[in-house]
């Protein structure tokens, strides 16, 4: 009977078909150390036909013993958004449209950290205003991450470092992670990310600043690329006044311990039970 | 009807097959017109999408702000009206009510037709619809237990598949005269009663779950949830039913349609509660949660564009509550009809962008971004509704004339008695 030869050949070509997908490129969370090697070497090469140009994608693991934490000093922060675009240019966020993983509040100091009250637009000639200060927003690497939890293809997730990324091979764009941040620090890439070719950054890394397609979800990550390898995120670089910190929490000496242990410190929405690995504090 | 040979089964099955294409294209003016009216709206629908699908999500109004709009404001809308089936199981089943035991089979089309149609909402609003397969093991990767978004997948298609199964089984047993297999039947529909409930609580856990948003993380969520999907659903199949009897030769008593319409003043009763309920606890502590609420109902600032609407859904409401509570009014099929048109847009209102986007503005941050979807979001809107148009009536189309008896395969004599599939059906 050709009907059912028919069916019986289609069936077999739909299985080998699914077994060939089933052992194809799998979430980046658990490929192994040579499959991740090789998922590189295949990014790299990508890029290559896609921009024309030589982009180098890290594979760096978390190390043993680092857990990063940031603070903030809110009282020296001056609201000019130079975190902002060298976030921007370290991280190939898209120019056109725009996505910033920092996003800056302009508050009133008579009624105190208060986002209801607060003006991300704000554009006066100069910086600071007067009777305002300025709250900074991006990821708060959560201990806790009501982001990851949500997930349901597990395309998001806290590495051991503490830091939290997205898998972008691996993000189906459905945006429940961003229904669930509390601290709006996640992007999505709403139209197809441009980037002027002059202005992409080729150091990466597979889980942060790499080039993201359209339709996907991105953050901050601590300049994960940045950090595994032993420097600041470009937000502390950049900074003027010296308002931010970054470093190894459980590193007794480091300045980011000294902070959390002798200043006045707070975390966003505390109640939220999120445990950010963020901390603004005042120092004077 | 011991062994059945293979060859015999789809020599059977190809003569249901080709019946019910012959069936589906024999059909009046008005009904060639429907199919037509669906046809441009599907095609309009299918345009609109390959531009989003190009162009990316920017193409709708969504914005990182309000980051879910009008399709996910309409998938909620549809798991309650997919629900809404159980409505009829429980009474056919459970209290043996006859009358009503005659139509579960249409809520059950149209609990498929419905789910069919929150499954394309979800699949227009991910922005990878190419990577759909991700979420299906062992292919993918589900995130089961600890996504909400996960139990949704599961519980959604397991629910369609029970009542694909129910219904195609029915008929087609109907079909060639025969009565369906209770062990089958009767464990799948008393299973998809708690499925029902299942699935909108599922998906009302979905909001519920997110401490970020205040408007959603309230525990009256689920409940009310479930409460204007007893509303919705039965409000659109009494509008079907009754135009199943102006047009076919199908009978339906007026007795089963005031009960259904009597259990929905008491659904919208609950709902009017439920919502009266979580307006007190919001405006009488007053805390900077109340924004949202009042952003919905009030506006905040210069931001009032969804005022109108949420005042006509509470007008809508009441009026449909009015109108089924009162005997009189829910036995006159006019103001009957006016009731459930209310309580379809009422809750169509309040269910789809009366929940989403006043969970997303002001957004975590305090910004107010004020949401209304483009024509690119309406029309793709407009033509996955006339998709689901589309199979509800094709699916109409076949099951009607088989439950009328008209409609059968020709080797098998009917039975001499109960022609009807649905006169058979009875309670172990």
């Amino acid at each position: 009977m050709v009907s059912r030869r028919l069916f019986t050949q289609s069936a077999a070509g739909a299985a080998a078909g699914m077994i060939l997908t089933a052992c194809g490129p799998k979430r980046l969370y658990e490929a192994p150390k040579d499959q991740l090697k090789a998922r590189i070497a295949e990014m790299e090469h990508k890029y290559k036909e896609q921009l024309g140009k030589d982009i180098e994608v890290s594979g760096a693991g978390p190390l043993p013993g680092v857990h990063f934490a940031y603070a903030l000093d809110i009282s020296r922060c001056i609201g000019c958004r130079r975190c902002v675009y060298a976030c921007v240019a370290e991280n190939n966020q898209s120019r056109d449209p725009q996505i910033h993983w920092i996003r800056v509040f302009e508050m009133e100091k008579e009624k105190g950290v208060d986002f209801s009250h607060a003006d991300p637009y704000y554009n006066p000639a100069e910086v600071p205003e007067e009777g305002h200060f300025y709250i900074p927003v991006g990821c708060q690497q959560c201990e806790n991450p009501p982001c990851t939890k949500v997930c349901p293809t597990g395309a998001t997730w806290a590495e051991k470092d503490g830091i939290v990324v997205i898998d972008y091979d691996w993000c189906i764009g459905c945006r429940y992670c961003m229904a669930a941040c509390p601290y709006g620090a996640r992007h999505f890439n709403w139209t197809q990310p441009t980037i002027p070719e002059n202005e992409i950054n080729p150091n990466t890394h597979y889980l942060g600043n790499r080039p993201r397609p359209k339709g996907v979800v991105e953050k901050c990550t601590f300049c994960i690329q940045r950090s595994r390898a032993g420097r600041y995120p470009a937000c502390v670089e950049v900074c003027p006044v010296g308002a931010r910190k970054f470093g190894n929490i459980l590193d007794a000496d480091s300045e980011i311990r000294y902070i959390i242990e002798h200043k006045r410190v707070l975390v966003l929405k505390e109640e939220l039970n999120t445990l950010p690995r963020f901390f603004y504090f005042y120092a004077t | 009807m011991p062994h059945e040979t293979a060859a015999g089964s789809i020599r059977r099955f190809s003569g249901f097959a080709r019946g019910s294409v012959k069936l589906i294209l024999r059909g009046n003016r008005a009904y060639w017109m429907w199919l037509a009216f669906l046809g441009v709206l599907i095609v309009s629908g299918v345009l609109a999408y390959s531009a989003q699908v190009r162009f990316g999500l920017g193409l709708t109004a969504m914005r990182d702000q309000v980051s879910w709009g009008f399709y996910i404001g309409n998938f909620t809308f549809l798991v309650g009206v997919a629900a809404a089936a159980v409505v009829l199981v429980i009474p056919a089943y459970i209290y043996n009510w006859k009358p009503i035991r005659e139509i579960v089979i249409y809520g059950e089309l149209l609990a498929i037709s419905a789910i069919a149609m929150c499954l394309m909402f979800v699949m227009v609003d991910i922005g990878r619809p190419d990577r759909f397969w991700h979420l299906i093991p062992p292919f993918g990767y589900l995130n089961f237990p600890r996504s909400v978004l996960a139990w949704d997948v599961m519980v959604l298609n397991l629910y369609f598949v029970v009542n694909f199964v129910v219904a195609t089984h029915i008929l087609y047993r109907a079909f060639h005269g025969k009565h369906y297999i209770k062990k089958l039947v009767v464990p799948l529909v008393l299973l998809s009663v708690p499925m029902a409930v299942g699935i909108h609580t599922v998906t009302a856990f979905l909001y519920n779950g997110l401490a970020a948003r205040p408007y959603w993380n309230s525990s009256i969520l689920a409940p009310q949830f479930l409460a204007s999907a007893f509303c919705s659903g039965p409000a659109i199949l009494l509008v079907v039913l009754q135009l199943l009897r102006r047009f076919t030769r199908f009978e339906i008593q007026d007795a089963a349609i005031s009960k259904i319409a009597e259990l929905m003043a008491y659904a919208m009763f609950l709902n009017l509660f439920l919502h009266g309920a979580e307006a007190f606890k919001e405006f009488y502590s007053n805390t900077q949660h109340l924004i949202f609420t009042r952003y919905w109902y009030f506006g905040v600032g210069s931001h009032h564009t969804l005022v109108p609407y949420a005042w006509s859904a509470v007008a809508l409401n009441l009026i449909a509550f009015g109108l089924f509570i009162s005997p009189t009014t829910r036995r006159n099929l006019i103001t009957l009809n006016i009731g459930c048109l209310a309580t379809y847009a009422g809750v169509y209102i309040e269910k789809g962008m009366g929940l989403i986007i006043p969970g997303l503005t002001p957004d975590t941050l305090g910004e107010i971004y004020e949401y209304y979807p483009t024509i690119a979001e309406l029309r793709v809107a407009a033509g996955i509704f006339a998709v689901g148009f589309l199979l509800f009536t094709l699916m109409l189309k076949v099951a009607v004339p088989i439950s009328l008896g008209e409609f059968m395969g020709k080797k098998e004599p009917a039975p001499a008695r109960e022609p009807s599939f649905a006169g058979a059906q009875t309670v172990p």
